[in-house]
This record gives structure tokens, C-alpha cells and sequence, in this order.
């Protein structure tokens, strides 16, 4: 059982215009086995806090904390968190290139388990995922994301999940830009990754669609760069009903509204 | 981002549209290389040009030009001027379409000064049965395979006092490769001359190991007669004050194979100019080139295959990784498929991948067509950047950062590093671009 605590995050970037603060002051507690969903309209800061957990230097923490079973993630470089067993699915995977999947998804799991994978039954562990997830047995000699298409770049990124087998797994939009059917194909990936045990969901999405087929236990609604509220699973069916509207207050109030109306 | 721009056998095709991102396109003469502008922090461009709109030749070439003829227009490669004599080439000023992005003031005296320096020494290691000698200024074969096309290859030929003659007999099939250490010692302005001869049904590979200090123009003739299968690799592993520049012209027979690698690594500034010209049918070449620019190092390459005759194959890759400020490569390659030249089968293409900022990668894909009875004729070229992003992104999957680096760049150039097929080479140069990567990691 581990359990990864943000306390009291607060994170600004750096933009033309000075520095802007994002997050105001988060607090979520997430244990193996938990599902939990966040959500929330354009520019709350979702994907701010999916970034800032794995790492990436775009963002900087100015408050708070990040832990993983009491290990302080924040003083981790990128890599370390990996390693440690933070996952994210990026919600715009790069194309890397001179990186063929085969040798990048070898190296990374050699990097999180600190050995080679066994040979023979990595290469069948890969092909029977791949298998499972539709992607096309010709991608493994393809360079990493190089040419695929949105749908096939998120379905690569599940497939990481399920290969590298991650303590915490936070899915950064995994839905958006995703027909039904693979929306479907992508959501049982998570839900076999799941369903292992060992593994605890931060599931950041804006459209209540994906929770149909993962079913979360902890729904937390972003406004602002806060959590303005938290429930159950009812929360999501709620806002699948409502949208962001009755959150909305001054200035946001428009692109909430925008995107109930995308989501309509 | 390292799609590959493909333009199919189309005359008079528009330039590459920049419709991928990060891609940049340049027009003529943009280089600040020589005019005496500041160079911006460009950290990639890329031009691509269609044969309409490249002017290979100014209209001076055109008044001693030895290749061309009436009706050739100057813009053509067919136009470009020849000569064995200095005197025939114009002082460079820098803005010759074939000069631009040279740095004419790192040449150290290369274009403008008698080249009476010390050679670097040569030391041929060969395999049995193969002819290796030192001959002087008036042996037959000099002159067999090439013609100088620029004025340093031109200084060269006139100032060259010895050249050494490799020989692989007709028929001779070689196990070992012929290696040829080539090491400079000497920092005055020096003239080199090579004569590769492959006879008839002979397969053979050489290895032209260019290292120390030099400030050489060389010139290397090969000679691939009737269906001999040649391989020449030339790898300039030059100390960092080295300025190079090689003219390395094939000739082929009938049914010849030719195999050309350009691996340049060191030297201040190395420019290299291979070309390769088709003289008889069912000829193949194959061009591979690598190059790895680190901080303030010009690399260049410019590149010539000549379909002058029927039913030849040529393929041309070279692939460059840039890292460091001001480090800046080349890479123009010409193709010319003559009005003689049905059933030709032509492609050509060019990577680069930019490590950090500052750096400067130039990629000119040039195809000439003058008959649209072929087989086929292609040319793309691609410049794409290694940034921030993908350090995340490999990082983020537990890699460590230099992990990252070397995954990226070992991956990208190991297609040219394995078309070498010489194991210990091979492990070589892959520790040498390591070595260049963990140089510049600071």
C-alpha cells in the first residue's frame, strides 16, 4: 500500500507577462487501489498539476509539498520520480526522434526496474500488450510517437502504463481527441492496470464521457486553481448534468460556460 | 519532427513547402556567413530548392566551363566550371553560390595561398596483391578520375608535388580492408593527392583515416572500373585547429558498385565535396555521410552524382546531429539526371538533428531532371530539433538525462555507422560521437 499526499500546493510559471500562480493551494491524498477523478474547465489547472508531479521544469513549486510514502517527490529529478514510481500519460505525447519504440520501451523499464527486462518474455509481454491495446505490430520499429496519430500517441502511452507498471498513474486528458472505440480500447487498459492492485489513478479529465468506463472513487471539481468541491462518484454524474456553471464566478464564468457547451 | 519532405520526379517543382512545423525555409543568398552580417541565433533552417530556382553557377563559370556546352543554362549543375587550372577559377569572394556558407577567413589561406606546407604524411596498410605507390606530378594516372570544380581543389592540383597510387588489380577480391592513416602535422597550408584504382571485377575497401593537425586541400581520384565493387570511407578525425577540404570524385564503369562514407567529426572547418559520375550503364552508388558539429566547428558537405548515362542507380543519405553555439553544418546535395540518362533510379536525402540552441544546420536538396523517361527520382531533406520537451518526455519514463542524450543521438546516426561494416570502425566511431556528446554535456 503506498500513498502519494499533495499538501497545500501552490505553483506559478513564468510568462511574458511575470510570474502567474496557477495553483492555489491544493491538497489530495491518493492511496493504491484509489481512483480518483479531476475535474474541471479550461485553464483550472488540471494539467498544471499533472506536470507538476512528474516533474517538468516549466512549473515551480513556491508552496507546499509532494510526497510518496513519505519520500519527498519534489526534491526528486524527473527521472527519480519515474523511477520511484510516478507515471504520467502525457496529454501531448512527443515525438522523439532516432528512438525506435522497441529500444525506448527496453531502456525506460531497464531505467524504472533497475535491470534488464528478461528478453524472451519482455519482447511476448510487449506484443500481447500491444495486442490488447490495437496498436499495430509494426509500431514497435517505428520511432517514438514519430507520425501517429493522436488516438495511436495515447494508446502508446497506456501502453507504457501497463508495461512499467506504476505505483501512481496520473492520466493528463488521456480521453480528449479520442473517437468511442478508442476511448474504450484506451479506458480498459487503464482498468487491467488497475484491476492489479498496486496501483492508485489520478484520472485529469474535462469531459465526464471517460468516467463511464472508469469508474472513479473520488471525484475532486477544479475551479481556479483550487478544489472548490470533492464527492463521490454521484459528483461526476452531477456535473455530467449540470457542467461547470455553477462554479463559475467573475471572469471564468465564460469559459466554463464555452465549455459546457462543448461538452453538450 | 523529422518528417521527411519528398518531392517525387517533378520538373520545375516548387521549393518544399514548409508545411511542417518548426521548419523554416530559406531563400538565396541568406547566408551571413560571408557578407560580413551578424549571424542571428538561428538554432535550425532548412531550404530546400527546386532545380528552377538553383543557381549552381554564377554566369562567370560559364566562360571556361569544360562540362557544359551551348544551351546549358547557368543556373544548371551541367554549367558548373572545371579546370585543372588555378588561374581559371576567380578569387572567392564568399558569395559564390558553391562559397556562401563557407567561412572563406577559417580557411586559413587554403583559396589564396601557394599550398607549400608539409602534406600530412601517408601510411597504407594493405592486404596482399595490392599496388600502393608514390608517384610524381606527370604519372598517367593522374587526372584518370577527376577534374577539380572549385578553386581550392584547383590550388590543390596545381601545388601537389607527389600522390600516392592505390591499385586493387582486376580481379583481386579483397577479405581485410586497405587503410590509409593520413596524419597531419603541420599547420601551413598544404596540397594532398590520392589516386584510388578499383580494376575490373575487383571488390575492395579503403579507408582514408584523416587525424592530427593539417591545413589541407585534397584531392582524391577513384576510378571504379567495369564491374568492380568499391567501398571508400573517409573519416576526418582531425585535432580541433584542422581545416580540410577534399574533393573526392568517382568515376564509374559499367556495372560498377561504388560505396562512398563521409564520417567528419574533428577539425575546425572540413568541406567535403564527393561526387560521383556515372560513365557507363547498370552502375550503383551509394552515398552515406555522418557528421557531428560541436561548438564554433563548420562542417560542410556538398555533394554531386551525375547520371550522365543510362539505367543507374544512385542513393545518397547523410545524417548530422549539431550541438553547441555557432556549430554549423551543410549539406547540398546536386543531382543530375541528364537527357541521356533514361531508366535512372535516384534518391537523395538529408537528416539533421539540432542538440541545443545556437546551432545551425543547413540542408539544400537539389535535383536536376532532364529526362522524364526514369525510374524514378527523389530528394528530402529534414531538420528537427532534440529540445526540452523530449528530455521530459524520455526523463519522465525514468531515463536519466544523459541516458536520454545518447539514446537519441546513437539512434539517429547508427544507420550511417552501419553501413560501414568494418566491426572495430564501427565501435570507433560510436565511441568517437559519444565522446563528442559528452563534450559538449556541459
Amino acid at each position: 500500500m503506498s500513498t502519494l499526499e499533495i499538501k497545500d500546493l501552490h505553483v506559478s510559471i513564468e510568462t511574458e507577462q511575470g510570474t502567474k500562480e496557477i495553483l492555489k493551494g491544493v491538497s489530495l491524498t491518493i492511496k493504491t487501489g484509489e481512483t480518483h477523478a479531476i475535474m474541471g474547465p479550461n485553464g483550472s489547472g488540471k494539467s498544471t498539476l499533472a506536470s507538476t508531479i512528474a516533474g517538468h521544469p516549466r512549473y515551480n513549486v513556491t508552496r507546499g509539498t509532494i510526497t510518496l510514502d513519505g519520500e519527498d517527490v519534489l526534491a526528486m529529478s524527473v527521472d527519480q520520480r519515474a523511477r520511484a514510481g510516478v507515471f504520467l500519460a502525457m496529454q501531448y505525447p512527443v515525438e522523439v526522434p532516432g528512438v525506435t519504440m522497441t529500444n525506448f520501451l527496453r531502456t525506460a523499464k531497464t531505467a524504472i526496474d533497475g535491470e534488464a527486462p528478461a528478453l524472451r518474455t519482455w519482447t511476448k509481454d510487449v506484443k500481447a500488450a500491444m495486442q490488447q491495446l490495437r496498436i499495430d505490430a509494426d509500431f514497435a520499429q517505428r520511432n517514438v510517437n514519430e507520425g501517429f496519430s493522436g488516438g495511436e500517441k495515447k494508446r502508446v502511452e497506456i501502453l507504457q502504463l501497463e508495461l512499467f507498471k506504476p505505483k501512481f498513474a496520473v492520466l493528463d486528458e488521456t480521453d480528449s481527441g479520442l473517437d468511442v472505440d478508442a476511448l474504450k480500447v484506451v479506458s480498459e487498459g487503464v482498468n487491467r492496470a488497475h484491476a492489479t492492485g498496486n496501483m492508485g489513478t489520478l484520472l485529469i479529465t474535462h469531459y465526464t464521457r471517460i468516467l463511464r468506463y472508469i469508474k472513479p472513487d473520488f471525484v475532486h471539481v477544479f475551479v481556479d486553481g483550487q478544489v472548490v468541491e470533492e464527492g463521490g462518484p454521484e459528483l461526476a454524474d452531477r456535473l455530467e448534468e449540470e457542467g461547470y456553471d455553477r462554479y463559475a464566478t467573475g471572469a471564468g464564468a465564460a469559459t466554463i460556460a464555452a465549455a459546457t457547451a462543448a461538452q453538450a | 519532427m523529422t518528417e521527411i519532405t519528398t518531392e517525387k520526379a517533378r520538373i520545375g517543382a516548387p521549393s518544399a513547402h514548409p508545411f511542417i512545423d518548426g521548419f523554416t525555409e530559406e531563400g538565396e543568398n541568406l547566408s551571413p556567413v560571408n557578407t560580413g552580417t551578424n549571424t542571428s541565433s538561428t538554432s535550425e533552417k532548412t531550404s530546400a530548392q527546386a532545380p528552377s530556382a538553383g543557381p549552381l553557377a554564377g554566369a562567370s563559370a560559364k566562360s571556361h566551363s569544360h562540362g557544359g556546352g551551348v544551351g546549358i543554362p547557368d543556373s544548371s549543375r551541367a554549367g558548373r566550371l572545371t579546370s585543372y587550372k588555378l588561374a581559371d577559377f576567380k578569387p572567392l569572394t564568399g558569395l559564390e553560390e558553391d562559397w556562401r556558407f563557407t567561412p572563406l577567413k577559417r580557411l586559413r589561406g587554403l583559396h589564396n595561398e601557394v599550398l607549400s606546407g608539409s602534406a600530412p604524411s601517408v601510411a597504407v596498410t594493405a592486404p596482399e596483391g595490392v599496388v600502393v605507390e608514390t608517384v610524381g606530378r606527370d604519372d598517367v594516372r593522374i587526372g584518370s578520375a577527376a577534374i577539380p570544380e572549385d578553386r581550392v581543389s584547383a590550388n590543390a592540383w596545381e601545388n601537389f608535388t607527389e600522390a600516392t597510387v592505390i591499385t586493387v588489380p582486376a580481379e583481386l577480391q579483397l577479405d581485410g580492408e586497405v587503410s590509409v592513416l593520413l596524419t597531419g602535422t603541420s599547420t601551413e597550408a598544404s596540397a594532398q593527392h590520392i589516386v584510388i584504382v578499383a580494376g575490373r571485377f575487383s571488390k575492395s575497401r579503403i579507408v582514408l583515416d584523416h587525424q592530427g593537425s593539417a591545413i589541407v586541400s585534397e584531392n582524391v581520384e577513384i576510378l571504379v572500373e567495369d564491374g568492380a565493387d568499391l567501398t571508400v570511407i573517409s573519416l576526418q578525425e582531425w585535432n580541433d585547429d584542422a581545416v580540410h577540404a577534399s574533393s573526392q570524385q568517382a568515376k564509374l564503369g559499367r556495372d560498377a558498385k561504388f560505396k562512398h562514407i563521409v564520417v567528419s567529426l574533428g577539425g575546425d572547418v572540413v568541406r567535403m565535396t564527393p561526387s560521383t559520375r556515372f560513365t557507363a550503364p547498370g552502375a550503383e552508388a551509394e552515398m552515406f555521410g555522418l557528421y557531428f558539429a560541436d561548438a564554433g566547428q563548420h562542417l560542410e558537405q556538398r555533394l554531386f552524382v551525375d547520371h550522365a548515362v543510362a539505367n543507374c542507380k544512385s542513393r545518397v543519405l547523410y545524417k548530422g546531429a549539431l550541438q553547441g553555439r555557432n556549430a554549423h553544418t551543410v549539406w547540398v546535395g546536386d543531382v543530375l539526371i541528364r537527357k541521356e540518362a533514361e531508366g535512372t533510379d535516384s534518391y537523395e536525402a538529408n537528416r539533421n538533428l539540432v542538440l541545443t540552441d545556437g546551432a545551425r544546420a543547413d540542408s539544400v536538396p537539389n535535383l536536376e531532371i532532364e529526362t522524364g523517361l526514369i525510374e524514378g527520382a527523389g530528394h528530402a531533406s529534414a531538420t528537427g530539433r532534440f529540445d526540452d520537451e523530449h528530455l521530459f518526455y524520455l526523463m519522465a519514463r525514468g531515463i536519466p538525462e544523459d541516458v536520454a542524450r545518447r539514446l537519441v543521438v546513437r539512434g539517429f546516426l547508427n544507420e550511417i555507422i552501419q553501413q560501414i561494416k568494418v566491426p572495430e570502425l564501427e565501435e570507433r566511431l560510436t565511441e568517437a560521437v559519444e565522446r563528442e556528446l559528452a563534450a559538449s554535456d556541459n
